[in-house]
């Protein structure tokens, strides 16, 4: 079996009297592209709170590269090396698409706050290698020419790309992905696939992913992981989960019968 | 002549604590409503040191400035995990309470406040400017640094800012600390400055005050706030002509603008030879929407 990068051990988060994630154990593989689907309300987006410490964990373990990461402060999650997008995209809206990337960097910079206010010699330096780490990935990434439009006011595909340049800014080795297509219509569904493939590869990260466009699921994932009220209802490879038996009646025939 | 440079005095002071809380409410946007409270304690520092200590200006100071810090991580340890109203008026309580306590202590004359407060004179009239020109500068590098940059994603959004990494709580400390350091350098500069200090000097009205030229200057602009703070202090001035209807007139004016212009005179932008080209590109841009807005319309 190859390295598991994420595992989530019997991983519980109750709110009150409500179980929302009730003992849910997966494994997102190295260098590998995972999916979590499920109907609405199924725990996934709890989940993704529950990694990035956004929740408390109720009970169980996160486990990130073999160390627990259960109940960090978000900020040190992130500094780990874990990054996510929001279902609803949460940009810095007023900034430029620059600045938008340019801030998240800034962990690539090393000068303290006495050094910023005083302008000391390292404080240009790394202020360089910062833009400039920001000004390439918009390249790699197709935004270059956009750099200086204000975020909010970018087309709505282009405001999911940029969260995710975003994202990247922050080096992840795990890339968590909240309904990346929502909104989307099946060509740009289409460039969307390309472009995880891509970033996983160029970036070598892993990249877990909640999405109800089951052609996307289909065709990027290389497990797949489904959830119902909180509960794992089947988990492994894209063919076998689509035609489990359970599956197909809490979730893909659902959607068949539409 | 003197008066006209009394009211340039005044409006250096006020710049220096305008600038700490552009900081905390138009970068980070935390909007506090106690600000005087920190002013006070400046003020009361450098009267102490100076009349009482008979220590020189710049002691009193960097001490007004370093007291007000460490109040401000106390209060920021209580307040700054409250969200948007509730720090408000935490922040409200704040400014109250010092004003009170400064009220009832007997060392500081109570109520009735300190005179005889040792004044700038001579050369040394050139301090607030002098402090003014610093505060602006080392505000400018503070807001222009990744730290500052950390600011302003807080503000622009709490919950994206703690997944790029950025310890929320910890910025929200630095811009706290850094308004409190400036307000109570303001607060030094203002004792000494005007000889007399008194705690209703410091009551809510003049935190509202501040507030007020830092939203009218534009939110998360230095260059606003400058401007902010040289209008709204020479203008009541200018107004007393009037005499007892120049509040009403400030008011007005005050709304007027925020009509005019809801993000303020410079919000967001500032006064750099770059800063003006991006405003001037935006107008362009604009212009060029409405025109192919109602051109589209017409054909």
């Amino acid at each position: 079996m190859s390295q598991a990068i994420l595992e989530l051990k019997g991983l519980t988060k109750s709110f009150g009297g409500l179980t929302a994630v009730n003992e849910v154990s997966f494994r997102v593989e190295e260098g590998g592209i995972s999916g979590l689907i499920g109907p609405n309300g199924a725990g996934k987006t709890t989940i993704f709170n529950l990694i990035t410490g956004v929740y408390k964990v109720s009970a169980g373990d996160i486990h990130f590269r073999g160390k627990s990461i259960a109940n960090k402060e978000p900020y040190a999650i992130a500094d780990l090396g874990i990054t996510r997008t929001f279902q609803n995209i949460r940009l810095f809206k007023n900034l430029s698409v620059l600045d938008n990337v340019l801030t998240a960097c800034h962990t690539s910079a090393k000068y303290g706050l006495f050094e910023a206010i005083f302008r000391l010699p390292r404080f240009g330096k790394e202020e360089k290698v910062l833009l400039e780490k920001a000004m390439s990935l918009l390249e790699i990434m197709g935004l270059a020419d956009r750099a200086e439009v204000i975020s909010n006011n970018l087309p709505y595909g282009l405001q999911r790309r940029l969260e995710i340049t975003r994202a990247l800014a922050l080096d992840p080795k795990l890339l968590l992905l909240d309904e990346p297509a929502a909104g989307m219509n099946p060509d740009e569904t289409i460039q969307l696939m390309r472009l995880i493939g891509d970033v996983r590869e160029r970036f070598k990260l892993s990249v877990l992913v909640i999405e109800h466009h089951m052609d996307l699921i289909m065709g990027v994932c290389e497990h797949i992981h489904v959830l119902n009220f909180g509960c794992t209802l089947a988990d492994g490879k894209p063919g076998d989960v689509a035609n489990d038996p359970k599956v197909v009646e809490a979730y893909l025939g659902a959607e068949e019968s539409k | 002549m003197e008066y006209i440079l009394g009211i340039f005095e005044l409006s250096a002071i006020n710049l220096v604590a305008v600038l700490g809380l552009s900081i905390l409410t138009g970068f980070t946007g935390l909007f506090s409503f106690g600000h005087a409270g920190f002013m006070a304690i400046g003020a009361y520092v450098a009267a102490i040191l100076t009349k009482n200590m008979h220590l020189p200006f710049w002691v009193a100071i960097v001490a007004a400035g370093i007291s007000a810090g460490l109040v401000s991580i106390v209060i920021g340890r209580l307040t700054l995990k409250l969200k948007g109203d509730y720090f408000c008026i935490a922040t409200m309580g704040f400014g109250e309470a010092v004003r009170l306590i400064f009220s009832n202590m007997n060392y500081v004359n109570g109520a009735r406040g300190m005179a005889n407060i040792p004044q700038y004179d001579g050369a040394t009239l050139a301090i607030p400017f002098v402090v003014a020109l610093i505060a602006i500068v080392l505000s400018w590098n503070l807001v222009n640094s990744r730290q500052g940059r950390n600011l302003v994603a807080v503000r622009e959004e709490e919950l994206a800012a703690q997944m790029a990494g950025i310890n929320v709580l910890g910025s929200k400390m630095v811009a706290m600390i850094a308004s409190a350091v400036l307000a109570g350098v303001a607060g030094a500069l203002m004792a000494n400055f005007v000889g007399f200090i008194a705690p209703k000097s410091f009551n809510m009205t003049k935190s509202t005050e501040l507030t007020i030229i830092v939203i009218f200057g534009g939110l998360g602009s230095i260059s606003g706030s400058v401007v902010g703070a040289f209008v709204l202090t020479a203008l009541p001035e200018l107004l007393r002509a009037f005499s007892d209807w120049r509040l009403v007139f400030y008011g007005l004016a005050v709304v007027v603008i925020m009509v005019g212009r809801p993000q303020g005179l410079l919000g967001g932008s500032e006064l750099t030879p770059s800063g003006i080209r991006k405003m001037i590109a935006e107008r362009k841009a604009k212009l060029a929407l409405a025109r192919a807005k109602t051109g589209g319309g017409q054909s």
